[in-house]
């Protein structure tokens, strides 16, 4: 059956600060002054379409080919409405975007799917998309054993950043004595340069609550929250209007599809602080208190929410479950490497052509993902570095971007995934700035708890300070390696235990900067223009 | 009763199950400095100067949280472990504002006895001095903030053993200080039952009676365990 006709309008938060709305209704006008009805040409809002240093983007399904389209203005509407009818778009030849470029041919989106092909804000349009098919299929067929083996078998990870295997910390949540349990999904995705679980929770809400509806029917539990940072209000809005439309279809509630099956999921807006990412505060701030870490042991997956067992995973991990269960767990396995299984999304920004979303298979090199998919600095510079992981990251040198990413080979590097943001830095950064920008996130964010995050970070941003002010001595340099050690391993929580990755990383990759900036004649002082 | 058996610096020591790190610690003589933690509180890990290395753990584990595991084997002053415990002593020094000589608990003081353990006689990190106030609105007492290292040792008494949850702690990072109340000044919070325990479990000064002067603060560390065991052999009857 041929499809009819349609304009899919990117409507996630990078769309719409480039105008996306204003150019939809522009579209709307343009439609009926065409003297087309609604039916003959759909104009869908839809979630993310990738390409965000390009917004607004507009994907046309005319009769011929699909056509994206980037950097559109609400003058460019009528012959938008052309290019859907006649798969023309002659007018439109400078904003065409090559769906071949290596940007989209070379994803694979698993974990995005729906994403820019569903209108988040239609629980029909998801559903008739495959959304919740899953669901139903499991509750009538598999048993919550058979559910967790196949999650096993796929070999899933945390998409969080620590990559710790999923299917064993449901098993580890399903075997606890019995009792109740929760779900929670942490969306407090705060890293600076990562918006993956915004673009997700925007384009396709529902997938992610089918996500843990599966989750809490593996492991036994009736009662779940997604704890979404205050800092996405549109993110906030879709998924608690997703949970209502799915409430209304009974996919949430009680007795889910005739069976004995009963969840509530309900949203939690975090109110803006880092550290609630980390899951102990996070849980703490569910419960309506103060978000500091707490110890561990005991485990969420022990003694989570109110003293019960909780299973806490990412947006991307839960939203992975459905096509890992329709699939099947052999078929997840397949994509990716030995160890990290299956695909990862990206967010690209910094020093690149393409700024965007990016969903690529485990173990694809890094100079893939910047150079090609990304297509490199913009001024045709050789990139210097890539920060990865945030704040809890590093910066890896230019020489070892054919490093594949996956868990391992970014913990070498001294760096780690994270939970996925990536920023290019061409030639002219400073890595000491680097080190210090996110130094500064580090002394914003610490909760205050344990010494050496509260009191070590101002320490050693004060101490970074003097580097980029070039005022430092190898005394300080010293220093900081010191109270980098000390900081990393004698913190509380992963904050403060990855506060000097990115000085550390630094330091490894890039120490001639660093030396470059002693102000004191000695071995380390090559420095040119320096004042003594 | 049952018993585990593990080894602290070579030494074979036995504990109830269920006991800390920090008791087996003890129970071997070990010293492990600690500040925030307090007997008859529940522990925190905040001060970090309890870490311990355990065999086999890449990480090195709060003594006053850890479970005490059977044939756990526990080293507690290695080189490592006094370097980090001297530069946490110094953080403390640096972030606060630390006049011994003009402080009402000089000489009682537990972070300066902290500081003479670890052998620290000067701070390698410079001082920041921050901006703090001294709340004197209390007919009793007085908090001064520039004394106080966050130990929230005060907030833990007042919940868990007076039960009046007097004291929280407010903003984050370096801006975080001790509120009273909602953040009020403390002698106009109505929950406060001026019992005064938290005065006595302070490790510093930043917590005193008004009529103390310079090292005439006498604290009683020892109030929550002593409480605590009381309520629950139900020494009291009159409840």
């Amino acid at each position: 059956m041929p499809v009819p006709p349609q304009l899919r309008c990117c409507d996630a938060s990078g769309c719409r600060s480039a105008g996306g709305q204003a150019l939809r209704s522009a579209l709307e006008g343009a439609r009926d002054a065409a003297g087309l009805t609604a039916e003959a040409l759909m104009i869908k809002p839809v979630g993310c379409l990738r390409l965000c240093g390009s917004g607004p983007l507009v994907a046309c399904d005319g009769p011929g080919p699909c056509q994206l389209f980037g950097g559109v203005a609400p003058e460019h509407a009528g012959d938008l409405i052309a290019a859907s009818l006649a798969s023309g778009g002659a007018a439109l030849a400078a904003h065409r975007l090559d769906l071949e470029d290596p940007f989209f041919a070379l994803q694979r989106p698993v974990v995005l799917e729906g994403c820019g092909q569903v209108n988040p804000e239609s629980i029909d349009d998801a559903i008739a998309f495959g959304t919740y098919a899953q669901l139903h299929r499991v509750l009538q067929e598999l048993s919550p054993e058979q559910v967790r083996d196949e999650v096993r078998r796929s070999g899933l990870r945390g998409r969080g950043g620590a990559g710790y295997p999923t299917g064993l910390k449901w098993d580890t949540v399903a075997l606890q004595p019995p009792g109740p349990r929760y779900v929670v999904c942490n969306a407090d995705e705060g890293d600076p340069g990562a918006f993956m679980d915004r673009s997700v929770l925007e384009s396709d809400p529902h997938r992610l609550i089918e996500g843990m509806a599966l989750a809490a029917y593996a492991v036994g539990a009736e009662r779940g929250f997604v704890y979404v940072r205050a800092e996405y209000p549109l993110a906030i809005e879709r998924l608690r209007l997703a949970l209502q439309q799915a409430r209304s279809r009974h996919l949430l509630g009680n007795h889910i599809d005739g069976t004995s099956f009963n969840l509530r999921l309900e949203v939690r807006v975090g109110a803006g602080a880092y550290v609630c990412g980390e899951e102990t505060a996070l849980l703490l701030s569910i419960q309506g208190q103060r978000g500091m870490p707490q110890p561990r042991p005991p485990f969420p997956a022990q003694s989570g929410l109110w003293g019960a067992p909780t299973l806490i995973n990412n947006v991307e991990t839960f939203t992975a479950v459905p096509a890992i269960l329709r699939e099947g767990g052999d078929w997840y396995a397949a994509i990716g490497t030995e160890h990290s299984k299956g695909t990862k999304v990206f967010a690209l920004s910094g020093a690149v052509v393409n700024t965007g979303l990016v969903e690529v298979p485990m173990g694809t090199p890094l100079r893939t993902v910047v150079e090609v998919i990304g297509g490199g600095v913009p001024d045709g510079s050789p990139i210097k570095a890539v920060q990865t992981g945030g704040p809890s990251g590093g910066c890896i040198p230019a020489e070892r971007l054919d490093t594949p990413v996956d868990y391992e080979s970014l913990l070498e590097l001294g760096s780690m995934m994270g939970s996925g943001g990536m920023v290019v830095m061409g030639e002219s950064t400073s890595m000491p700035e680097v080190a210090r920008h996110f130094m500064g996130f580090s002394v914003n964010e610490s909760c205050g708890k344990c010494v050496p995050c509260r009191a070590g970070t101002v320490q050693l941003a004060q101490l970074l300070d003097r580097f980029v002010e070039r005022r430092a001595t190898p005394a300080d340099m010293e220093r900081l390696d010191a109270l980098c050690r000390m900081v990393k391993v004698t913190s509380l929580c992963g904050l403060g235990q990855s506060a000097p990755n990115p000085v550390l990383s630094t330091l490894r990759w890039f120490r001639h900067e660093y030396e470059a900036a002693c102000r004191e004649p000695s071995g380390c002082v090559a420095a040119v223009g320096v004042e003594r | 009763m049952s018993v585990v058996t593990l080894t602290v610096n070579g030494q074979d020591v036995a504990v109830p199950a269920g006991a800390s790190l920090l008791e087996a610690t003890r129970a071997a003589e070990a010293n492990v400095p600690t500040l925030c933690h307090l007997e008859g509180l529940t522990p925190v890990s905040a001060c970090r100067l309890c870490l311990v290395e355990v065999e086999g753990s890449g990480k090195l584990l709060p003594a006053c949280s850890t479970a005490a595991a059977e044939g756990m084997v526990v080293h507690t002053h290695t080189p490592r472990l006094r370097e980090y415990r001297r530069m946490t002593v110094e953080l403390f020094f640096a972030e606060g504002n630390h006049i011994c000589a003009v402080c009402v608990a000089n000489t009682r003081c537990e972070l300066q006895d902290m500081a003479v353990s670890v052998g620290m006689d000067h701070s390698r990190f410079p001082y920041q001095y921050p901006q703090r106030s001294v709340d004197a609105s209390h007919p009793q007492f007085t908090l001064d903030h520039n004394r106080c290292i966050l130990c929230t040792r005060c907030v833990r008494v007042c919940d868990e053993i007076e039960g009046a949850h007097v004291w929280d702690i407010g903003s984050r990072g370096g801006q975080c200080h001790i509120v009273a109340g909602l953040d009020e000044p403390w002698g106009q919070v109505q929950a406060c039952t001026s019992c005064g325990k938290c005065v006595e479990v302070c490790p510093t000064g930043a917590l005193f009676r008004n009529s103390d002067t310079t090292a005439e603060k006498q604290p009683d560390a020892t109030l929550p365990a002593l409480l605590r065991s009381a309520r629950d052999q139900r020494r009291w009857h009159n409840q």
